[in-house]
């Protein structure tokens, strides 16, 4: 039976697994026992570009009001958490109640104008940006690709996707991040029971192990079967996870259940992907804090503070960065629809045990003069003042412990924000 | 199933989703040319395909109730399933399914708009069966390989593309950036031939092409529709100008009357599918899809596409005659070229294993499992494709749907081999590999897939053996590496 070179897990010394049936233990149990502390990171994308203007309020600046009619968040309710160091009041969307408390335990950084120069307009351009880390080569590996390529584990479990696709950001060399949406169906059927099915698939698996060199192609499918095996019986371990905190029922509060499950129960993972759409919102967003934006705003932040409390609760939180980031921010001027079309700069967010809370960063000046530098496109989009990059090394830097001028490639650390 | 010939294969596999025995039927005794023109000419086979629906030698559907394929979007899916099962037009389908990825259009969105019902009907309503304009998916259909021109403009005046691209509501004093954008940047000609400006012209271009409402009598009236109207009072009648020539001339759409304003619309909308540039966008991703996505396309083949494309006045037709005759095309070397789309995957496996007693809606989950909910695009730009469809839970539900389907043809795969080939275990392996189209097997990996028919107990043929053998083995065939490329 031939072996398949990067299935070995090798990690502190502490198990190696080749595959089989068995579940391996619970590698983290095991780690955990010899002392060595598993930090996760937990990377939140809202997919679709979203309209950071109505997640962080500049709700005293009139050129909010004025170019916003139709949607803008009223002062009155938004939820207020100060000033940045520019002084100008911020206030959270109202329905970000969750992110409110979490912000009030000083356990969530907000990056402001966090984006890149010439900052693209394009879904699917951007996604890549932001994914690559690579403005000029957006088609490369993603960030988080290239840092699990890095670390020392072959483990396929090491980076958890939870969503159907797969985001460049985690694409690396001999890396596939197991999309793994809903562990219930993360399961091995067969048309036959007993010692027959585990015939068939024991001869799957020599199947799926035997791609040689010459078929890359072939081999890629392959590594995704074996990586489907090795893994079942650990995923399987996640779904009768009964959490300490009630989640939302939706897809996003059900993603980051199997991620606080994974956790619990010790899989091993490092990276976890989650992501939650319907943030191109050219229209409909809804007026005075209300409709489309506000259940989206109610989606992000009650499932991220069921997460944050069930993690706080199994004492987990210690362990664990949020990472909120998207694609790009929209135009400052609402549209005729009641929406806001494609715009610049956004709004990163960090949460978890290890983050320094606060605002970082300095809110633009709406105000669509042309010689206003907090804005671009003749007044048009936001323009950003913290390169994304900077947070990501502040990230692999302070977080995950690993070089970021490695993983991204050049030196991003000047300016970045001390979110850690 | 093989036809004996590997470019005839090769030709069903990407032409089409593979070929049951009445598929090669259809074409037995034809030159590989002759073949090219029955898919490409597939007007001359009758539409007939929904009249098999319910029929007992076809796949089954699942009603719940009524079977409401323009109205209830689960039994649209079931509807195009079975359309890939059993249509005589396999190209009508498969470039319908490529225009679907094209134009990006989902339905959740459209739904979430304007409800279930109107929704479905926008996605998947077939002409003249309700009142109101065709779905989108049929729209796709019809224009399969008609002039990409009249395609494009067709699209942009879709309902559920109106909805999708909130085209609905550009007014002049407030345009509507959506379709603008992603019309220069998906639907034609791409990223780095247009600018921020361009996208502010488009908008512009495209205000007051909004819908119209037809209410029905009760709610989620299945009579009730809404349709594209040229809103004459909403459209931007000032010159637009753009940083390319429109329609080969100057720079700038002249100012218009209001009422002859939707030419705007469709002078940008000539001028860029005219354009080489979006040939060759196109060229791209039909080399993808038809001739290989393990290798970036051929330059050659880019320009012999364009070449075409312009020479015929933007008429896919012979756009995809050429690709089907060329060298590309042919050459052994593509055979098995390209990652599966899940739906590709999960018609073949029905075509290949078989179908009776089988519904078409046991697919439905698998697929979204897969990664390819159809009428539900990730985004406007359609799927992920090539290697991000092998995600490890992609390819776990690709394995367990061939689990299902063998299961459920247990005993019609058990029963379908001869006398002759149930004496030898290498005879039924062989007889297994005529029915499903797996790429090539390395001698090692024949050896395991005999040796899975041998373990358990001295090979004997029998019922009993070949009830539990047949399926297993088309199972670990379907769900092979192998066979997850077309």
């Amino acid at each position: 039976m031939a072996k398949v070179s990067r299935r070995e897990f090798i990690q502190d010394g502490v198990a190696a697994f080749t595959l089989s049936f068995a579940a391996p233990a619970f590698l983290t149990d095991i780690a955990r026992a010899q002392g060595v502390v598993s930090r996760n990171l937990v990377v939140i994308y809202l997919a679709g570009g979203n309209d950071a203007l109505s997640t962080l309020v500049p709700y005293t600046d009139p050129f909010y009001a004025s170019r916003r009619p139709a949607i803008a968040v009223p002062a009155g309710t938004v939820l207020q958490i100060g000033s940045d160091s520019s002084g100008k009041p911020l206030g959270l969307h109202p329905r970000l109640t969750g992110l409110q408390t979490i912000f009030n335990q000083g356990r969530l950084a907000i990056v402001q104008r966090a984006g890149y120069q010439n900052s693209s307009r394009s879904h699917f351009q951007g996604t890549d940006i932001w994914g690559t880390g690579d403005p000029a080569n957006p088609a490369g590996l993603g960030w988080l690709g290239r840092y699990l390529g890095s670390i020392p584990t072959t483990d396929p479990l090491a980076g958890w996707n939870t969503s159907g696709t797969t985001n460049r950001a985690l694409m690396g060399l001999n890396v596939s991040v197991p999309s793994i949406t809903d562990p219930r169906t993360y399961s091995f059927s067969s048309p036959n029971i007993g010692a027959e099915a585990i015939n068939e698939r024991n001869t799957a698996i020599r199947l799926a192990s035997s791609a040689g060199p010459n078929r890359p192609h072939l081999a890629f499918v392959n590594t995704s079967a074996m990586d489907a095996f090795a893994t079942l019986d650990r995923v399987a371990s996640v779904v009768d996870y009964q959490p300490s905190a009630p989640y939302p029922n939706n897809g996003f509060g059900s993603a980051l259940k199997t991620v606080a499950a994974s956790m619990v129960r010790g899989i091993g993972t490092r990276v976890y992907w989650v992501q939650t759409g319907g943030f191109d919102t050219h229209s409909g967003q809804g007026n005075a804090g209300a409709g489309a934006y506000a259940n989206l705003m109610g989606t992000v932040g009650d499932g991220i503070l069921a997460f944050y409390n069930d993690l706080q609760n199994q004492g987990l939180l210690g362990n664990t960065l949020m990472l909120q980031f998207s694609e790009f921010g929209r135009r400052i001027s609402e549209n005729g629809s009641q929406g806001t079309d494609h715009g610049a700069a956004g709004v990163m967010m960090a949460l978890g045990g290890p983050v320094r809370g606060g605002i970082y960063g300095t809110a633009a000046n709406l105000n669509p003069t042309p010689d206003n530098p907090t804005l671009e496109n003749a007044g048009g989009d936001v323009k950003y003042e913290t390169d994304f990059r900077s947070v990501y090394a502040s990230v692999l830097d302070g977080w995950l412990g690993t070089s970021s001028t490695a993983i991204l490639g050049g030196n991003f650390r000047e300016g970045a924000p001390a979110i850690i | 199933m093989r036809s004996g010939d590997a470019l005839l294969d090769h030709l069903f596999r990407r032409a089409g989703f593979g070929a049951s025995a009445a598929d090669l039927q259809a074409v037995a005794g034809m030159s590989y040319n002759a073949a090219v023109d029955y898919f490409v000419d597939f007007d001359k086979q009758p539409d007939d395909v929904d009249t098999r629906i319910g029929l007992p030698d076809s796949v089954a559907i699942t009603t719940r109730g009524q079977f409401s394929p323009n109205t209830n979007i689960e039994d649209a899916r079931q509807r195009w399933l079975f359309r890939m099962v059993h249509t005589k037009r396999p190209l009508q389908e498969k470039m319908a399914l490529f225009w679907h990825n094209h134009f990006g259009v989902g339905y959740n969105k459209v739904a979430g708009t304007v409800g279930g019902v109107l929704g479905t009907k926008m996605m998947a309503t077939k002409g003249g069966e309700l009142p109101g304009p065709q779905g989108h998916y049929e729209l796709l259909r019809q224009g399969a390989l008609g002039k990409f021109r009249d395609l494009l403009i067709e699209v942009a005046k879709d309902p559920a593309m109106l909805v999708f691209l909130d085209g609905r509501t550009n007014t002049k004093a407030k345009p509507q950036e959506n379709f603008g954008r992603e019309v220069m940047e998906l639907f034609t000609w791409g990223l780095g031939h247009y600018t921020e400006s361009d996208v502010y012209a488009a908008a512009r271009v495209f205000s007051g092409w909004n819908l119209r409402n037809v209410p029905g009598a009760i709610a989620n009236d299945p009579a009730a529709y809404q349709d594209f109207i040229y809103n004459a009072a909403q459209h931007d009648t000032t010159a637009k100008t753009f940083t390319f020539q429109i329609n080969g001339g100057s720079n700038t759409i002249p100012a218009r009357a209001m009422a002859s304003g939707m030419q705007d619309g469709i002078d940008l909308l000539t001028s860029l599918a005219n354009h080489p540039d979006t040939a060759r966008r196109l060229a791209g991703k039909l080399w993808n899809y038809f001739v290989s996505d393990l290798d970036a396309p051929d330059p050659a083949f880019v320009d012999g596409v364009t070449n075409v494309y312009i020479q015929s006045d933007t008429a896919m037709r012979p756009v995809l005659r050429y690709i089907l005759n060329s060298r590309w095309f042919t050459n052994p070397g593509n055979f098995n070229a390209r990652y599966s789309w899940p739906a590709e995957f999960v018609i073949r496996t029905i075509k290949e294993i078989g179908w009776a007693g089988f519904s078409v809606d046991t697919a439905r989950v698998p697929l979204t499992n897969m990664g390819q909910t159809l009428f539900e695009p990730p985004d406007v730009s359609g799927w992920d494709l090539g290697r991000t469809w092998f995600g490890t839970g992609a390819m776990l539900a690709r394995m367990n749907f061939a689990a299902a389907i063998a299961s459920n043809q247990k005993f019609n795969l058990a029963r379908s081999f001869s006398a002759t080939e149930r004496a030898q275990p290498d005879r039924v392996l062989n007889g297994m590999l005529q029915r499903l189209t797996p790429a090539p097997y390395t001698t090692g990996e024949m050896n395991e897939l005999l040796t899975y028919l041998t373990t358990g107990g001295a090979w004997t043929g029998n019922d009993a053996q070949m009830n539990a053998k047949a399926p297993g083995l088309a199972r670990l065939v379907a769900g092979s590496g192998e066979y997850q490329f077309v």
